[in-house]
């Protein structure tokens, strides 16, 4: 679903709706090499924009060498345990695009089902609670953070389900 | 002067070391020239394509070491097509078939084969000391070479090249009889390392004083390393991930206290967020500090390390270290002179990780800084202003807002006056690159202030021909300018031809140069090489007649005495 980018608005960020943060979205890539415009940007919408826009690549931009790019490379493969499974998996990051799709690639892996995301309430209904150690060693909810943070900060992932997810589910 | 002999001459020339000075030595009369000529011991050719390796051995020819560069800066971010030149090659085998004793050989962004590795082992008995920086086109095979046959090797320095890792064992070709390693940094090799090769060459080498490590070497093997090297001044180190506490962390952290010569240190390639602690015995006398690649370490522990910095002059570090961060460098490091702060968010997703509070504490705190690279999100012409008047001292101001156009983020103006404020209160600026949403005003104060600047970076900025024309016609000392998708043409190309003899290069892409103006120019300037790089179409333009109005995607012109080049590459045409 193409969204329309209005004033570098994303209008389709501000929509309300029920749904996995970032879920929906097309990522649009594109290697541009050209001149941009030179109008410019004096008005003050600039400064009213609620999210930032989705940049295209310009080829060679920033002007950071690839070597460094390259090392700077966000490691991707994590240890995915899921609570009362025998021996735990490794997925890569960096195939997804969005929470959804990490989430669906979960469901299959261990067979479960999870509950509607909020950020209030996290995830409700199903007794499955997706969670992440981050790099300080703490145990976060997935989705709160937008999906570009993720991947850098997230160290591995534990499914709880069970009696915590329960306690969790009740507690919110 | 005239009253002494030629040899005590030679004698006092000795003592000037600068390339400049020597030139301008040389420059006095026919006696000192000659002189000069042959007691020239380093050779320094910025750009590989302005002379020939012919002319250099007979205006030299005693020289014992030369530095070469080749590809033109914006090579770094892939403005230049793979192909396009700076092979070595051709100089190698020229300098084989002399009679010069060359014994350095330093090269940046030239491509270099296993071949010239191998020739260059095998033609100079004396050969010590080879640095390849940002360069690509050989394999540990040619490294091989180098270790086996160069009796008297020195240095062997590899900084941020490609290099095809054949994973072999190049490591082990240093005979058992090769003891005079001073400096050995592979750091930029992404295969597995003969660890016992390693191993044993640092344990036979007293003089080792760099030993930069790849990725590969493990900590328990850095533990032994630097047991038997307490004497090391640079380190780089490669892989860090162990669990705390574990023995190999123990041994190295007792390793560590002993190197007490230790003042660089870098790498953490591949590194936990703990491994810094084992380095706070030592901080306390570092004096550079590269964490640039170290993008798995929170900004809370680089800031613990840093706190215990404080003699540090150097230091290049990840965006990660926040605001926050670079206060407390900024009241830790009173010795600082040159900081670099990189981009870990390449795409700019909204993460502000440093702002212009981060640059202006900085200024705030550290009275010695000369040398920045800045890469942020936004900026505001206040805070450069603000740098400026505590920081007049800057030598080198690269400032890069990773959005193209974007203006002040307080008053939405353009930048023009914080830059202006930068050159103005700068009078020593040799280096400067310019972002965000800049018109042609801060080109007007550039060529109006930057009286010593040397090179410039330009992208995405400017609104007409003006603003090329008031930096060619202000900055007398230009020597490289730099320019991308800015609305610069035919007139400012062609104002004033002669000054591109004063400059060293002039790079133009996705500006609003026709090929109709570039031919112009190169029949107006014979003494220049007028590059068109094209590789959409291999430069079918020429075939195709294509119209003088057509605009060219990528222009590159430098000086030369030898004329046009015989390598260059089906897409690259010379006018």
């Amino acid at each position: 679903m193409a969204y329309e980018k209005v004033n570098e608005l994303n209008l389709k960020d501000t929509e309300l709706r029920l749904g996995l943060p970032g879920s929906g979205q097309v990522k649009e890539e594109q290697e541009v090499s050209c001149v941009r415009s030179n109008k410019r940007q004096h008005q003050s919408d600039n400064e009213e924009e609620s999210t930032p826009p989705t940049k295209t690549q310009i080829v060679g931009w920033p002007p950071v060498r690839s070597y460094r790019k390259n090392n700077n490379s966000v490691v991707s493969y994590v240890k995915v345990s899921m609570d009362g499974a025998p021996y735990l998996r490794k997925i890569d990051l960096k195939t997804y695009k969005n929470y959804s799709e990490l989430l669906k690639e979960l469901e299959n892996m261990f067979k479960f089902t999870i509950g509607e995301y909020s950020e209030r309430e996290g995830y409700r209904g199903s007794g499955v609670v997706p969670t992440y150690e981050d790099k300080d060693g703490d145990w976060m909810l997935v989705g709160d953070v937008p999906w570009d943070m993720f991947p850098s900060s997230c160290k591995r992932l534990r499914i709880m389900k069970g009696s915590d997810a329960l306690a969790l589910d009740s507690a919110l | 002067m005239n009253y002494f002999p030629d040899e005590v001459i030679e004698h006092v020339f000795d003592f000037v070391t600068s390339h400049k000075d020597r030139n301008s030595i040389s420059l006095v009369c026919k006696s000192w020239f000659k002189i000069e000529r042959y007691s020239r011991q380093n050779v320094f050719i910025g750009n590989c394509y302005s002379i020939s390796p012919e002319r250099l051995l007979r205006r030299f020819p005693c020289f014992k070491s030369l530095t070469l560069k080749g590809k033109p800066h914006f090579a770094d971010f892939n403005l230049v097509p793979h192909g396009w030149g700076g092979f070595v090659q051709p100089w190698i085998e020229a300098l084989a078939r002399s009679r010069v004793g060359l014994e350095e050989l330093r090269l940046k962004r030239m491509v270099v084969t296993d071949e010239g590795l191998e020739l260059l082992s095998r033609s100079f008995v004396n050969f010590k000391s080879l640095v390849l920086v940002s360069c690509e086109g050989f394999s540990t095979d040619g490294l091989a070479s180098i270790a086996s046959n160069c009796r008297h090797l020195r240095d062997l320095d590899l900084q941020e090249n490609e290099i095809d890792d054949h994973r072999g064992q190049w490591l082990s070709c240093f005979p058992e009889t090769c003891t005079s390693v001073v400096t050995l940094n592979f750091a930029c090799l992404e295969g597995e390392t003969n660890l016992v090769a390693l191993e044993r060459l640092v344990a036979r080498s007293p003089n080792l004083r760099s030993l930069k490590l790849n990725r590969a070497v493990p900590l328990d093997a850095l533990a032994r390393l630097m047991a038997c090297a307490p004497q090391i001044v640079d380190l780089g180190v490669g892989s860090y991930e162990d669990e705390q506490d574990s023995e190999s962390c123990l041994k190295l952290q007792a390793a560590i206290r002993k190197c007490t010569s230790l003042r660089s240190l870098s790498g953490f390639l591949e590194a936990a967020p703990h491994c810094l602690s084992a380095f706070h015995p030592v901080c306390h006398n570092l004096t550079s500090l590269n964490l640039s690649y170290a993008a798995e370490i929170h900004g809370s522990h680089l800031i613990k390390l840093i706190e215990h910095c404080k003699k540090l002059q150097r230091l290049w570090i990840l965006d990660s270290i926040g605001d926050k961060g670079l206060e407390v460098v900024a009241s830790t490091c009173k010795e600082l002179q040159e900081l670099r702060v990189f981009p870990t968010d390449l795409h700019g997703g909204g993460n502000t990780a440093v702002t212009e509070d981060g640059l202006v504490a900085i200024s705030a705190g550290c009275p010695k800084l000369h040398s920045i690279l800045y890469f942020c999100q936004q900026m505001t012409n206040a805070a450069l202003i603000t740098v400026a008047r505590n920081c007049p001292n800057f030598i080198r101001f690269r400032l890069c807002i990773l959005e193209p156009h974007k203006p002040d983020h307080v008053t939405s103006q353009p930048l023009d006056e914080g830059f202006g404020a930068i050159v103005q209160a700068c009078k020593n600026l040799k280096r400067l690159s310019v972002s965000g949403l800049l018109t042609d005003q801060v080109f007007l104060y550039i060529g109006m202030f930057a009286t010593q600047l040397e090179m410039l970076s330009i992208a995405f900025a400017g609104d007409t021909d003006k603003g090329m024309l008031y930096v060619l016609n202000g900055c007398k000392k230009m020597r490289k300018l730099e320019i991308r998708d800015s609305p610069f043409g035919d007139a400012a190309l062609l104002a004033d031809v002669n000054k591109y003899e004063t400059m060293r290069s002039l790079w133009m892409s996705s500006c609003e140069v026709t090929l109709g103006g570039c031919k112009r120019l190169a029949r107006k300037a014979p003494w220049l090489n007028v590059e068109i790089i094209n590789e959409n179409d291999n430069n079918r333009m020429e075939e195709n007649g294509y119209e003088g109005r057509q605009k060219v995607d990528k222009l590159y012109l430098y000086r030369t005495v030898v004329g046009t080049r015989v390598d260059a590459p089906p897409f690259v045409w010379i006018l």
